[in-house]
């Protein structure tokens, strides 16, 4: 039998549950929806209750960053950075596909010493299909033609999420079941919660709504 | 402590004199041409060889960059094999960075980039080249000019090269927006043989075409050829 040491096994583990978090993103019809918990805390401590983790791009493009709070801080930054240069040097904003291939490059360097974040990546493509990925924290890439989920709270929040997704959501109805399903299923996490702040990216406006939540 | 000084530096006059060799060896080398048709882009160039003795299947002046992007020279040939090899560099590094080709203004930008970093750095000297760049991308076809000084710019249809002010008056009386590519493709072969000593033949020219599926490729000497019999 192979014993792993415990400061093997356990250190990610913790250091990925240090802050918490819950993000969900979901594709409807020529929409997407990318929603986050607020809370912000250090193990059981709870800090913050207006710390949102999905990150705007651009108009057609957001990016959720959950794990350790401080290297989501630094990703986020560095993204920005890099779209931004982007921008100045292509003249156009980034496509959410070429994006995606970006952040999996951009963690993939740091393969040994890794930023302790799992991104998800919600945007809509110049021909306003929905693009969807999500990936782990050394940057291998899962695409997904219905939802993505990360964080703290994901074994909640997968099963509720198969339960309320179905296809050809318009932004309404995609709002409604991204909200419900993030509330329910960051409800059974101890780590994630204190409401939730929900983006749904459509061709011409992006729908904001922070949600208030009861948390014990 | 070793220095290493740039070459280039100005004369009195604000002239920088290197770059203006460097376009002397640029306007004595063979020529080339471009032109970008509606739904493409054609470059073709001389291929002057030093005797009847070297064997002229390995000679390739036109190189392909990217999928859809290619590029002839006029000049030094080893000094474009440098550029070419730092350009197919930079394609595929964007692509390993986006997963998509890289567009060809910004490809264009990349070479025109170490050019002009070789008219300031210390050590060497400036390309002994004029480039054409012929690519289709999102938008549309293009073709593209670099010069020694790192200078570029877009042209509908561009020459370079010891005849290229002859061509270029050539490229202007036959030139129309609407061209498609097979007929630009004639209209090039028709604006080399212009100035061409000697005759032109499937192993004396070399052309390189791009259309709406967006793959650069190089014709055999077949193919010109044939497009050679249709232009007599």
């Amino acid at each position: 039998m192979v014993v792993t040491p415990d400061h093997l096994t356990l250190q990610p583990r913790v250091i990925f549950e240090y802050n918490g978090s819950a993000i969900i993103a979901m594709a409807g019809k020529e929409c997407v929806a990318i929603a986050s918990d607020l809370r912000f805390g250090v193990q059981l401590q709870t800090l913050a209750t207006d710390h949102k983790k999905v990150y705007k791009i651009h108009d057609q493009l957001f990016l959720g960053l959950s794990g350790l709070a401080s290297d989501a801080e630094t990703l986020s930054q560095r993204f920005k950075f890099k779209h931004t240069l982007y921008k100045l040097r292509e003249e156009r904003d980034i496509k959410p596909s070429a994006f995606a291939q970006l952040v999996s490059a951009t963690l993939y360097e740091k393969r040994f010493g890794p930023y302790f974040c799992q991104p998800v990546i919600a945007g809509l493509e110049p021909d306003g299909t929905p693009y969807l990925c999500g990936m782990d924290s050394i940057g291998a890439i899962e695409t997904a033609k219905d939802f993505m989920i990360a964080g703290t709270a994901s074994d909640a929040l997968l099963g509720i999420c198969e339960s309320l997704w179905r296809p050809d959501m318009g932004p309404e109805e995609l709002f409604e079941v991204t909200a419900e399903a993030l509330l329910s299923g960051q409800g059974r996490d101890c780590l994630a919660g204190w409401g939730a702040v929900v983006y749904v990216i459509t061709k011409d406006q992006i729908i904001a709504r922070q949600l208030k939540e009861r948390t014990v | 402590m070793q220095y290493s000084f740039s070459l280039t530096t100005f004369s009195p006059s604000g002239k920088l004199v290197q770059i203006e060799y460097a376009l002397a060896a640029v306007n004595g080398g063979a020529t080339s041409l471009g032109i970008k048709a509606s739904n493409g882009v054609v470059i073709a160039t001389e291929k002057k060889l030093p005797s009847t003795l070297v064997d002229e299947e390995t000679v390739k002046k036109i190189s392909l960059l990217t999928p859809n992007l290619g590029v002839a020279y006029a000049g030094m040939g080893p000094d474009s094999r440098v550029l070419v090899r730092k350009a197919r560099k930079a394609g595929q590094t964007y692509y390993r960075q986006y997963h998509e080709q890289m567009p060809v203004a910004q490809l264009v930008r990349e070479v025109a980039a170490v050019m002009q970093e070789f008219t300031q750095s210390g050590g060497v000297r400036p390309f002994g080249v004029s480039l054409l760049l012929a690519g289709v991308d999102e938008n549309g076809p293009q073709l593209y000019q670099v010069d020694p000084s790192g200078s570029y710019f877009a042209w509908k249809a561009s020459a370079i090269g010891k005849n290229a002010i002859n061509a270029r008056t050539f490229l202007e009386k036959r030139y129309s927006e609407d061209i498609e590519l097979e007929d630009a493709i004639h209209t090039a072969l028709l604006t080399l043989k212009d100035g061409f000593e000697g005759e032109l033949t499937g192993e004396t020219v070399e052309v390189g075409i791009v259309g709406e599926d967006r793959v650069f490729r190089v014709l055999t000497a077949a193919e010109v050829s044939d497009y050679l019999q249709e232009v007599e």
